[in-house]
């Protein structure tokens, strides 16, 4: 399938992933996120159950301390 | 209209409200009231100490001081005819509607991450029509727009500032333990202010260029 992955053209094998195969695959590790999927914000609980289908618009937010 | 001076006549009318007066906060406030905006809402819970000094928008004479009324003292300094509602409060998910449910746009200032998680996540559940700005990591000049969430800095690079240990306790900062913090964050954070003011000032820009999109500058 081909995703924009935080607004960048990603291809991944699969026809379909949950959020956190895709998370896993791109090894994102950081524990604090934010993600929203075609506009809408998935909650934690979701993200090893929703899955992510061709033409998607997936954005990841990383969150660091500083400020 | 955009204004790069003071007449009164040209302030906005936008409401901004800003969660967290810190490094990213307070320099935020000031840069938009430099800019014409009027009225902001504002909410932190800390008092100013003499760590906070080598980046946020305070002054020696203020140490002591809530940030709040200081920054409250400071913008109107700048601007006498500004509007705060100043909120001496931890933003917790009881209060952050109360706070800023009203606002034109949201200012996302807090230094911890897990609370920027949070606080991000309440408001684009309860407020997904309003513009949030955001920071992540206070490297690089990155902003990720997603929908009305913005997100300035590179999302990778964590600051932990000379204050930071006595901050998250919430205690009032000694002379002593003033010096020995500060001794021991100095050589990886000699560039905090610079960095600090980067990102609050994209945060700035990033909020007036909405406002600028939605016709209320």
């Amino acid at each position: 399938m081909n995703i924009y992955l935080n607004n960048r053209f990603e291809k991944f094998e699969p026809d379909s992933m949950t959020i956190s195969e895709i998370m896993e695959a791109k090894s994102y590790t950081f524990r604090m996120l934010v993600v929203k999927l075609n506009g809408n914000l998935i909650q934690k609980s979701q993200y090893a159950v929703i899955e992510v289908k061709e033409g998607d618009k997936l954005d990841i937010i990383h969150l660091v301390s500083g400020g | 209209m955009v204004t790069l001076h003071f007449d009164l006549e040209d302030m906005s009318k936008a409401l901004i409200g800003i969660a967290g007066a810190g490094g990213l906060g307070s320099n935020v406030a000031a840069i938009l009231v430099r800019s014409g905006i009027d009225s902001l809402v504002l909410a932190d819970f800390d008092i100013v100490e003499k760590g906070n000094l080598n980046r946020q928008f305070y002054f020696d004479d203020q140490i002591g001081l809530p940030k709040v009324e200081a920054l409250l003292e400071n913008l109107s300094r700048i601007a006498p005819s500004v509007q705060i509602d100043a909120n001496l409060t931890r933003v917790t998910p009881e209060n952050a509607a109360q706070l800023f449910g009203r606002c034109d746009i949201v200012v996302e200032a807090f230094d911890d991450a897990s609370q920027k998680e949070w606080f991000i996540e309440f408001m684009l559940a309860q407020f997904p029509e309003m513009p949030l700005v955001c920071a992540s990591g206070l490297s690089g000049t990155q902003v990720q727009r997603s929908g009305n969430l913005y997100v300035v800095g590179d999302q990778f690079t964590e600051t932990f500032a000379a204050d930071a240990a006595n901050s998250h306790a919430g205690s009032v900062e000694t002379d002593a333990s003033f010096s020995a913090a500060d001794a021991s964050a100095s050589a990886a954070t000699y560039d905090i202010a610079p960095r600090v003011s980067i990102i609050a000032a994209l945060q700035a820009e990033t909020a007036l260029n909405i406002l600028k999109e939605k016709d209320l500058l």
